[in-house]
C-alpha cells in the first residue's frame, strides 16, 4: 500500500534520513521503533509532505506522492497524528473533530464515524465542548486518535502515541489501535519508543538508527531478537 | 448642556472606534494568521476609500439617485480593494513565506510606501472635497447637536459587519480553518486545510472591512488625501495591540477604547494633541500588558 524507496530527507544541509526503504502492505499494523533523535518523527513528515523528501521516491497505492502538499496527502487517505498530539487549543473538543472530518462531504458517513469515536472514547462526548487544551495528556490522545478516525484514513501514521502516558491509558490505546485496524480495516504505521507494547501489537517492525533502517522483521522475530530486547526493550 | 457635550463626545468616539475596528480587524486576522503586521493595509482603506470616490464621480454624471450612486460605487470599491488585498499578499509576501519573518515586514512596508506614492502620484497630495454619500436626515429632536444620521449609519454598518464577521468565523468551514490554521499552521495542513486558500480569504475579508471603513469615513469627514490610510492604519494597528494582536474580539474593544478616548481627550484636554494619544497608549499597553486587553499570551511552538 505505502512504499519508501531509499528516500534521503534534509534539514538545511543535515541528512536526516539516509535512503530509507520500507513497505507497508494493505491491513497491516507496522511499527518503527528506535531512539531519540533517529529520524522516526521525520519519517512520518515525509510521508506527510510536511518535510518533503529531497531523494528517493514515496508510492502510495501504485502511485508516486512525491512532491505532493501536506494537504494534498490527506485528500490520498493518509492521516497523521503528530507527535505532541497537536490539538487545536482553543478549538472545542467537536470542532476539533470537525477538522478531522473537512475534506468529506459524507454527512451520513461522518455522523457513524462520530458516534463510533464516541463509543471507543466515551469521555470525549461528555467534553464535547469543552476546548481541546483543557484536556488532560490522556484525553487528548484520545482526541487525535479520533480526529484522525474522523478523516477514514487509509493510512494511518502515529506517532509516539504512548508519550507522556500513565500505564493503564497506554494500554488503553494500544488496544484501541488494534481495535481500529481489525474493525475499520485501517493499515496503521506505528512510531514508537515504547518498543514492547509496540512489537506486541504490529505484525512488523523496523528499526531505526541515525537516520538508517538497521533491521526489519516480524515483530515476533524482533521480540526475541538479542540486539533488540539489549538497545530498545531495557533486558 | 454639559451632559448633551459629553454625549457629543461619547458619540464621536464611537464613531472613531467603529472605523478605527473596521480596520484593526484585518490587521489581528493577517497577524493570527501568518504573525505578519500588515503596514500596507491602511492604503487599502485609502484606496477603498479613493475607488468610491471615483466611482461616485462617474455615476454622478449619470443622474441616478444618491443612494444608488453610494451603493454601487461602494460595491465597486469593496470589490477592486479586496482584489488589491489578495494581490498584495500574492505578490509581495507569499514569495517570502519561508523567508525570515524581518524580510517580510520590509515587504510589507515597501509596499506600502509604494502605494501611498503610486496614488500621490495619482491624486497629488492635496486634500480632495469627498462627497458625503451617506444620506444625511434630520434626527430626533432630543438627538439634535449630540448625534447625526451619518453616525449612526456608521455604527450600524459596523455591528452588523461585525455580528457576520463573526458568524462567518464561528460556524463556516472557512472560520474554522482560520481559527485552525492560527493555532497551528503545521497541524492545519495535517487535516487537509489549504492554508495558502485560508490566507487569500484572510486577505480578502480584512482588505474589504478596510475599504468599507475608508468609505464610511471619507464621506463622514468629507476629505480625503493618500496619507488619511497611514494615520489611521497606525492608530487601527495600536487599537489591534491594545486588545490584543490576534483576537477578533479584542481589536474591537481595543478600537472602541481607543476612539474614545480620543475623543474624550480632545474634548476635554486639548485637541492639539489628539493623535498623541494613540502613542500614550500604546507605550502603556507595551509596558503593563503586551499581550493586550484580550489578548492570549505568546506560546512559540518548537
Ligand atoms: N526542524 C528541524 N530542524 C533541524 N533538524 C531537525 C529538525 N527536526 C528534527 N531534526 C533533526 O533530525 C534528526 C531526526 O529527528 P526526528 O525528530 O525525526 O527524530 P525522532 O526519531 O522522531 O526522535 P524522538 O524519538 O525524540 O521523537 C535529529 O537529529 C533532529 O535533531
Ligand atoms: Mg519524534
Amino acid at each position: 500500500m505505502l512504499e519508501l524507496q531509499s528516500v534521503s530527507t534534509y534539514y538545511g544541509n543535515i541528512q536526516a534520513l539516509k535512503e530509507i526503504s520500507l513497505t507497508i502492505e494493505k491491513g497491516e499494523i507496522i511499527t518503527l521503533i528506535g531512539a531519540n533523535g533517529a529520524g522516526k518523527s521525520t519519517t512520518l513528515m515525509s510521508i506527510s509532505g510536511v518535510v518533503p523528501p529531497r531523494d528517493g521516491d514515496v508510492i502510495f497505492q501504485g502511485e508516486s506522492i512525491m512532491g505532493m502538499d501536506a494537504a494534498e496527502v490527506v485528500a490520498q487517505g493518509i492521516c497523521q497524528v503528530p507527535e505532541g498530539r497537536r490539538i487545536f487549543p482553543h478549538l472545542t473538543v467537536q470542532e476539533n473533530l470537525d477538522m478531522g472530518a473537512l475534506l468529506r462531504s459524507d454527512r451520513e458517513g461522518i455522523r457513524t464515524d462520530l458516534n463510533y469515536v464516541f463509543s471507543l472514547f466515551p469521555i470525549l462526548a461528555e467534553r464535547r465542548g469543552q476546548a481541546g487544551g483543557t484536556l488532560s495528556g490522556g484525553e487528548q490522545q484520545m482526541l487525535a486518535i479520533s480526529r484522525a478516525i474522523m478523516a477514514r484514513p487509509k493510512l494511518l501514521l502515529l506517532d509516539e502515541p504512548s508519550l507522556g502516558l500513565a500505564p493503564l491509558i497506554v494500554q488503553q490505546i494500544f488496544e484501541i489501535i488494534k481495535q481500529i485496524n481489525q474493525e475499520n480495516g485501517t493499515t496503521i504505521f506505528l512510531v514508537e519508543q515504547n518498543a514492547n507494547q509496540a512489537l506486541k501489537v504490529a505484525h512488523r517492525g523496523y528499526v531505526m538508527e541515525n537516520g538508517r533502517i538497521t533491521l526489519a522483521d516480524s515483530a515476533a522475530n524482533l521480540l526475541s531478537n538479542q540486539e533488540v530486547k539489549n538497545a530498545y526493550l531495557g533486558v | 448642556m454639559d451632559f448633551d457635550y459629553f454625549l457629543r463626545l461619547f458619540f464621536s468616539g464611537l464613531t472613531r472606534g467603529s472605523i478605527y475596528a473596521l480596520l484593526a480587524l484585518g490587521y489581528t486576522m493577517v497577524y493570527g494568521i501568518i504573525k505578519l503586521i500588515n503596514f500596507a493595509h491602511g492604503e487599502i482603506y485609502m484606496i477603498g476609500a479613493f475607488t468610491a470616490l471615483i466611482m461616485a464621480t462617474v455615476f454622478s454624471f449619470t443622474g441616478m439617485p444618491t443612494l444608488a450612486i453610494l451603493v454601487l460605487s461602494s460595491l465597486v470599491a469593496l470589490i477592486y480593494s479586496s482584489a488589491y488585498g489578495f494581490t498584495i499578499e500574492k505578490l509581495a509576501y507569499k514569495p517570502l513565506r519561508k523567508a525570515p519573518r524581518l524580510s517580510v515586514l520590509i515587504s510589507a512596508i515597501g509596499m506600502s510606501l509604494f502605494l501611498q506614492n503610486y496614488v500621490l502620484l495619482a491624486q497629488t497630495s492635496n486634500f480632495l472635497p469627498y462627497p458625503s454619500l451617506l444620506p444625511q436626515v434630520p434626527v430626533p429632536r432630543f438627538l439634535q447637536g449630540i448625534i447625526n444620521s451619518q453616525q449612526i449609519i456608521i455604527f450600524t454598518t459596523t455591528a452588523v459587519v461585525m455580528v457576520l464577521l463573526t458568524l462567518l468565523i464561528k460556524f463556516t468551514r472557512m472560520g474554522k480553518s482560520m481559527r485552525a490554521t492560527s493555532q497551528d499552521r503545521v497541524m492545519a495542513t495535517l487535516v487537509g486545510i489549504n492554508v495558502n486558500k485560508v490566507i487569500s480569504w484572510t486577505f480578502l475579508i480584512g482588505s474589504f472591512t478596510a475599504a468599507l471603513g475608508g468609505i464610511l469615513i471619507s464621506s463622514f469627514t468629507g476629505q480625503i488625501n493618500f496619507y488619511v490610510g497611514f494615520i489611521a492604519g497606525i492608530k487601527a494597528f495600536v487599537a489591534a495591540v491594545l486588545g490584543g494582536i490576534g483576537s477578533i474580539p479584542g481589536a474591537v474593544l481595543g478600537s472602541l477604547v481607543l476612539g474614545m478616548t480620543e475623543s474624550f481627550a480632545a474634548g476635554y484636554l486639548s485637541s492639539v494633541y489628539e493623535d498623541v494619544f494613540a502613542f500614550i497608549i500604546l507605550v502603556l499597553i507595551l509596558i503593563f500588558k503586551p499581550s493586550g486587553l484580550l489578548g492570549r499570551p505568546e506560546t512559540q511552538k518548537v
